[in-house]
């Protein structure tokens, strides 16, 4: 395994953990191991709201090494992927920043209902709509050579649907 | 990481029991014994999750291509779920209703 060790810093009122991956599928599950650690630092997280951030970050990391490993420019494709989580007062901040060249969401193309034959034509796509549920507020920010996701997490587990 | 695949023969079924977690590592090993499946004639399957500790939308993606695939066979896919987080993202995705679910094994491949 060849995730990097986890930083964790005070910073005020705020802690702040850092995981630095290559981009690999099979780190994806440290990923989730780290954050779910992290979120156990807070007690206001129940268990079934850890789950959602763990499936967040496992989403949000999985599209990162995708976009990464697509990109196959060379030198790029080996440069490591950086998951954050800062934990607040009962919030919790996740950002996941990948240089897989930048993502526009607004491309993102709806599914069709779960009703129709046609949603079988539809084996990916999933991730986003499920991190935008999951999360109370997701934001795609440019940083240099590809994008920062910031996921904001309350403590109240998700009840909703997509869509 | 945690990941297995057992097949069984239950009279017209063909049992995939998956233990361990379903991710971008390990979804391959799955799509691919599920094609394999598939491709030899075994129609009628069922996949067992009662074991899978988690499951994210790459999962879901196998399943979806697997169903999809049965169909255009004529048959069919059921899934076996107890745990409520796993049960969850098939919840919120919707696709509990694509997909046949039950929680007890006898009642999927009677």
């Amino acid at each position: 395994m060849s995730a990097e060790p986890i930083a964790s810093v005070s910073d005020g009122d705020e802690e702040v953990i850092e995981l630095v991956i290559p981009p690999r599928p099979d780190v994806v599950s440290v990923a989730r191991l780290v954050v779910g650690a992290a979120v156990a630092m807070d007690p206001a997280f129940d268990e079934e709201r850890s789950a959602d951030l763990r499936l967040a970050a496992s989403e949000a990391c999985t599209n990162a090494i995708e976009a990464q490993l697509a990109r196959r420019t060379g030198h790029d494709d080996s440069r490591s992927i950086i998951l954050r989580c800062s934990l607040g007062r009962e919030r919790i901040v996740m950002t996941v920043q990948d240089h897989g060249g930048g993502f526009d969401p607004d491309a993102l193309v709806a599914h069709p209902e779960v009703t129709d034959p046609a949603r079988l034509d539809h084996e990916d796509g999933l991730g986003i709509p499920l991190i935008r549920l999951l999360s109370d507020e997701l934001e795609f920010r440019d940083s240099p050579g590809g994008t920062t996701v910031v996921m904001t997490f309350g403590p109240r587990p998700t009840t909703g649907r997509i869509g | 990481m945690d990941f297995r695949l057992e097949v069984s023969e239950r009279d017209a079924w063909s049992i995939v029991a998956v233990s361990g977690e379903i991710d971008v590592a390990t979804s391959p090993r799955f799509r691919e014994r599920l094609i394999e499946l598939i491709s030899t004639g075994n129609h009628r399957i069922v996949v067992d999750l009662r074991w899978v500790d988690f499951i994210d939308s790459t999962g879901l993606g196998v399943l979806i291509g697997a169903l999809k695939r049965l169909r255009s066979h004529e048959g069919e896919l059921r899934l076996v779920i107890d745990d409520p987080r796993v049960l969850k993202i098939f919840d919120i995705t919707g696709l509990d209703q694509v997909f046949e679910i039950d929680s007890v094994l006898d009642t999927a491949a009677p």
